[in-house]
């Protein structure tokens, strides 16, 4: 969010996909709330290719646009929800998906998307996170994981590696990180995968995968932050970072989620972790009162006024 | 519009208040109920999650408090009538979305059988403790509405009043039970769904392309959509102009924060609930609510024995509260005496208003266990002498 202008001028030559992408962005104006723009994220910042592979990837996915609904919580990412045009709310930090689980529930018609922060989703928010994963409620979480708490300021998160540099944590952080997919997977999550923002393509594919899985699915998205964590720790500009993404990345199919863990300067282990079927938390619950009450159900149909 | 008979169980029961306030949701039309049991608050919730599937609603035992109560704004905008039900404990937690829900105009019902604190306090026992909590708890400047019940039949009647309230000024509104209303067992008549009077979703009849979520307005209250319909909002908890798009300037806040606090301010003698016994010719008027009226009234028959013309105001509803009515009773009465379990929450706005005219006395508790009559008796004969 403050000055980082360094990045533009490298970014065209060396990341051709996301410079190809960035280019086309005029095709999704229709989908932008472009009365907004310009948007608040600083140059060289992830957040912005994740938004737009997420719009192509909506194109892609062929579901339809007006029963789509964003839910962000607070942070950098938490302004994802404020850009998009469609029913978009911007909650409570952390709080984005049990606010997503009552809007979903409620009008069960609905696709509904959590899109915010690593801090905002899996510190402040984790409890929510294992529930929601657990009962399998139909929500696509598509979490930016920049490694730091952004928006207010740099301060450590459940993801910080080990030894990095944050602003809470002027001599290295030293607590264990969490690993997000093992996370979500050892919750229920029916899909967790990974990729980082230099994997456009892929990253678009996997969110056509979660927007047409029923089920509580997960899309970890490493992204850069040069503003906040790329400066403390050697990533000056946005474009270091994804180069360190890209030299780094190792595409494993079928991965295991114990590999996911991060350690600086080691490979970052990216791909689909996850693809598996289990009934949804209204599926279940339907299947369940059908069972037990026969006659006696009457089955819930969404909102009733 | 009248109830839908589905939720509606007609007929002459011995019932809790618990039960009572479950059936006057289900006749109210609410059919999302997310909460997490707290004691005395959990008969509720358990009887929503015995009769929801046979009426078609969700019932979700949420993770904690915060997911409860955040959850229900999201119901509301996937087009559900919603409530959550707390206790003390729980009711800290749900805070921040009381203001997030004031903030983004969600109609929902938190219910929060009260119980004695601070802390875990007293999970059996009564308690009128969260009164100021309700009023002031979330950060922020914003009017709620309250109601406070004082026996099985309103647990009933009043859950019914607070999901209309709720529909009409689109903000939270709060049943304030306590242990004592909440498990005590009274006659309960539930009408049939014909003769129950249900406030409909207000929604909007622009074309989308028209529509401004926080433009269209009736009575300073914006008209409301359901997510999925096309109308491509965007709702915020940050201040917001009227597109709902965020605005962080002092104008916009001004304008914002006056127009949530005018709408319920302007409006609130539509709102205000009082019930009245003697008060014609009262000398000392004594001001209770929920279940502690039901003692205060045995001590103010006390007193008219003893020949002192006291007289009883009930607030019904508590939030927003009753200025009015107290300061012209400041200018006809000799004193105030306030029958609360706190120690001193609903006096201090009895004693502002009436400005230092007239004394106010606190017949006041810790909770625990409501008080003797003798203790109302007390205190009104203290002031009137
Ligand atoms: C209850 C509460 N606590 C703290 C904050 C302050 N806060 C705002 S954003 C944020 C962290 C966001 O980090 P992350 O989710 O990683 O998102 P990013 O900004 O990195 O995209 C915090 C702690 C808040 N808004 N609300
Ligand atoms: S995440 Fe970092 S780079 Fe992106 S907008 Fe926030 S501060 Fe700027």
């Amino acid at each position: 969010m403050t000055d980082s202008a360094v990045v533009e001028e490298k970014i065209a030559g060396e990341v051709c996909a996301a410079a190809e992408d960035a280019r086309l962005t005029n095709e999704l104006e229709p989908y932008l709330r472009m009365d907004r723009i310009p948007h608040i994220w600083c140059s060289g910042c992830g957040i912005g290719t994740a938004v737009n592979a997420f719009v192509r990837a909506v194109i892609d996915s062929k579901i339809e646009w007006k029963k789509l609904c964003v839910v962000s919580g607070i942070g950098c990412t938490g302004r994802v929800a404020g850009y998009l045009k469609l029913d978009s709310f911007h909650t409570t930090h952390g709080r984005a998906i049990p606010f997503a689980t009552g809007l979903k529930l409620a009008n069960p018609q609905l696709n509904v998307v959590v899109f915010s922060g690593d801090g905002d989703l899996t510190a402040i928010g984790g409890n929510h996170l294992v529930h929601a994963a657990r009962r399998n409620i139909d929500l696509k979480v598509i979490c930016v994981n920049n490694f730091i708490y952004s928006m207010t300021g740099g301060q450590a998160a459940p993801t910080t590696p080990k030894g990095t540099i944050a602003s809470t944590t002027p001599y290295g952080f030293f607590e264990n990180q969490l690993n997000l997919p093992q996370f979500v997977e050892a919750c229920g999550a029916v899909y967790v995968a990974r990729w980082t923002t230099f994997h456009v393509r892929q990253m678009r594919k996997a969110m056509v995968e979660c927007l047409n899985k029923k089920g509580f699915t997960f899309l970890e998205i490493i992204s850069p932050c040069p503003t906040l964590y790329g400066r403390r720790n050697n990533y000056r500009a946005g474009l270091d970072e994804m180069k360190m993404f890209k030299e780094k990345s190792e595409i494993k199919k079928d991965a295991d989620v114990r590999d996911a863990v991060m350690i600086p300067g080691e490979k970052i282990v990216v791909g689909k972790f996850i693809d598996r079927e289990r009934p949804s938390f209204l599926d279940a619950m339907d299947e369940h009162y059908r069972e037990v009450l026969k006659d006696a159900y009457h089955p819930y149909t969404g909102a009733m006024i | 519009m009248k109830a839908d008979p589905i939720g509606v169980n007609s007929g002459t029961y011995f019932m809790d208040g618990d039960s009572a306030c479950c059936e006057g949701a289900l006749a109210a039309g609410c059919r999302f109920v997310a909460g997490y049991p707290i004691t005395p608050s959990t008969e509720v919730v358990e009887l929503i999650a015995r009769r929801f599937p046979k009426i078609g609603g969700v019932f979700i035992q949420m993770e904690d408090e915060i997911a409860s109560s955040i959850a229900i704004s999201g119901a509301a905008w996937g087009g559900a009538k919603t409530m959550t039900v707390t206790s003390g404990p729980g009711f800290s937690l749900m805070m921040e979305h009381i203001g997030y829900a004031v903030m983004t105009e969600t109609p929902c019902v938190f219910v929060n059988v009260q119980r004695g604190g601070p802390s875990t306090g007293l999970p059996t026992m009564p308690g009128q403790q969260d009164m100021m909590q309700a009023r002031w708890g979330s950060h922020g400047d914003y009017e709620v509405i309250a109601l406070a019940p004082n026996s099985p039949q309103e647990c009933f009647d009043l859950t019914i009043q607070c999901f209309n309230l709720a529909e009409r000024y689109r903000v939270p509104v709060f049943l304030m039970m306590d242990e004592c209303v909440g498990h005590m067992t009274e006659k309960v008549v539930i009408p049939p769904a014909d003769e129950i009077e249900v406030e409909p979703r207000h929604y909007t009849d622009l074309k989308p392309e028209d529509y401004y979520p926080y433009k269209d307005l009736e009575n300073q209250v914006p008209k409301m959509i359901k997510a999925g319909d096309g109308y491509f909002v965007h709702i915020t908890g940050l201040t917001h102009d009227e597109r709902g798009y965020p605005a962080m300037n002092a104008d916009a806040h001004q304008k914002l924060v006056n127009r949530l606090i005018d709408k319920i301010r302007d409006h609130v003698d539509d709102i205000v609930l009082l019930e009245e016994d003697g008060m014609d010719d009262a000398e000392v008027a004594v001001i209770s609510y929920g279940i502690s009226s039901r003692v205060a009234s045995r001590g103010v028959r006390l007193a008219r024995e003893k020949g002192v013309k006291a007289g009883q105001l009930r607030l019904i509803s508590v939030w927003p509260f009753p200025e009015k009515k107290i300061r012209e009773l400041a200018q006809r009465v000799k004193a105030f005496v306030v029958v609360e379990m706190n120690k001193g929450q609903i006096v201090r706005e009895v004693e502002r208003c009436a400005g230092g005219r007239v004394p106010t006395a606190g017949a006041l508790n810790a909770g625990g266990a409501v008080h003797k009559p003798e203790e109302i008796l007390n205190t009104i004969m203290g002031v009137a002498s």
